[in-house]
């Protein structure tokens, strides 16, 4: 049974597309059939992150507008055969998107792939809204600061009343993913801590990603984190949050960038 | 909202904002009938006077078939407002007008059959509960009675309950007591960190109450016109 997977946030700028990539990398290298949806139409971004950008011919408008089939738009990720990525057009709006069109297109790509993850654009608008509209799991993701959590906490609100789902009366799977966690930050009170963030939303903790410069170098060579660089702290991070994302338990720990031999072997031991 | 016209006579409309039951029929509409009929036995009074909006969207209905239900409603003596979820032009004068974007606002409860309807109509629909929490955004409107929250009443989200207001989390929204004109009505809650409260329309600065309130289980009324905000024992 395929899932649909929504990223959201309702803020932008808090590491939706970013984790949008790396969690669709990480499902792929674990064999699943993974597709990547860019719903940010007129500013797409997943195609970037993902190292795309010069391959896109056919986009999700062409496709719901009939102008392309779904398997010319697809492009195939090179490091992971796996996954493809379906990318937004750059020069539409969002209002050229059609919701008997996006319900189309879901359904085809959910007879394709295990996976389907659907980075949603910020915002409560049109644009959010068809993004999770067939959504069966939700990944909100969020800032431990307090702008970034009002603002998630009204997207899971949405959740509960503009999806498919929840017009059914059946509850949408919603999990909280925090974003550029500083430990130092939240321990000096400058940042939420988890549990602040936790009692505000009341939704379970997918995992926590640290706050990494390795995260924008990677970005900017179009690699996603965990494809780039596997071993660092954001990459493990996002690697636990998939596990848990497919059901196994893993223990909440926030990875840390510490190198060195004696920090190595720490790790090793108690791996 | 206010509409002046430049002629004589200004003619002012103001918006006001009303509840109404929604009856939303299920297929196949017979039998929904059917046991509409039974529950008018057991509670003949119930619709009298009642204004009723009619939720078609779960049924695809021709307009012959949309003016017939309308027709066997109002031989049952059910007054309908307004029709939501068809085809607007279906919907000429004389039929009820076309309403959409209704505010979920808190759920009557059904009522036993068997019961006299009268009584246990003020009885049952005199409070809320809500079990998850409100989120940002959200807002809970319950005119008739008190409402209760299992769970936070989340910043930028907001309940306004004729009644009393019960939080059993953190309330960190906006809450509106005694609504319908009660002085009487409290507002409870196990974690003070609100934006805004008013009891009978009466609203009170939060940055005035005293600090150590935040965080606190708090209990907030009305003494002759100023409210009082003190701690509330909470086990």
């Amino acid at each position: 049974m395929a899932k649909v997977v929504v990223v959201t946030s309702g803020k932008g700028g808090v590491g939706k597309t970013t984790s949008t990539a790396a969690i669709g990398v990480a499902l792929a290298l674990g064999g699943e059939k993974v597709a990547v949806v860019d719903f940010d139409v007129g500013l797409r971004n997943l195609d970037l992150v993902m190292g795309a950008e010069r391959r896109v011919v056919y986009d999700l408008i062409d496709v719901v507008q009939g102008n392309a089939k779904l398997s010319q738009a697809l492009i195939r990720d090179k490091r992971v055969d796996t996954l493809s990525l379906l990318p937004a057009s750059q020069t539409r709006d969002k209002d050229a998107l059609s919701e008997e069109g996006v319900s189309r297109v879901i359904d085809e790509l959910r007879q394709n792939f295990d996976w389907i993850i659907c980075d949603s654009p910020a915002g409560i608008e049109r644009g959010a809204t068809l993004a999770m509209r067939h959504a069966d799991i939700a990944i909100v993701v969020a800032n431990p600061e307090v702008s970034s959590v009002r603002d998630s906490d009204r997207i899971i609100g949405l959740l509960d009343s503009k999806t498919r789902k929840a017009e059914k009366g059946e509850r949408i799977e919603k999990h909280l993913l925090l974003t550029r966690y500083d430990s130092g930050r939240a321990k000096r009170g400058e940042m939420l801590r988890t549990e602040d963030v936790l009692d505000i939303l009341s939704i379970p903790l997918l995992g926590i990603i640290p706050e990494s410069q390795e995260v924008l170098r990677a970005s900017n060579l179009g690699q996603p984190i965990v494809a780039s660089n596997a071993t660092s702290a954001p990459a493990r991070a996002y690697l636990d949050a998939v596990r848990r994302l497919k059901g196994e338990t893993v223990a909440m720990m926030i990875p840390s960038n510490r190198t060195g031999v004696f920090a190595k072997l720490f790790r090793q031991r108690a791996a | 909202m206010t509409i002046t016209d430049c002629s004589r006579h200004s003619i002012q409309m103001r918006g006001r904002p009303f509840m109404a039951l929604v009856l939303a029929p299920q297929q196949p509409v017979a039998d929904w009938l059917t046991d509409l009929d039974e529950w008018l036995q057991h509670s003949p009074g119930f619709f009298t006077g009642r204004p009723m909006i009619l939720d078609v969207s779960a049924l695809s209905l021709s307009k012959i078939e949309l003016a017939d239900i309308i027709a066997d409603l109002h031989g049952r003596e059910i007054r309908l407002m307004g029709i939501e979820g068809t085809n607007p032009s279906w919907l000429g004068l004389g039929m009820p007008p076309l309403v959409s974007n209704g505010r979920q606002a808190g759920v009557i409860e059904v009522l036993d059959p068997t019961t006299d309807a009268r009584t246990t109509a003020h009885r049952a629909a005199s409070s809320l509960l809500i079990q998850n929490p409100v989120r940002s955004g959200q807002s809970v409107i319950f005119p008739e009675g008190d409402v209760t929250v299992i769970g936070s009443v989340a910043s930028g989200a907001e309940v306004i309950a004729g009644g009393s207001i019960h939080v059993y989390g953190a309330l960190r929204g906006r809450a509106s007591a005694g609504s319908s004109g009660d002085a009487r009505a409290r507002i409870f809650c196990s974690k003070f960190e609100a934006e805004l409260l008013a009891i009978d329309g009466l609203y009170t600065a939060i940055d005035q109450i005293e600090p150590h309130l935040r965080g606190r289980p708090v209990q907030a009324w009305l003494d002759c016109d100023k409210m009082m905000i003190t701690m509330a024992a909470v086990d």
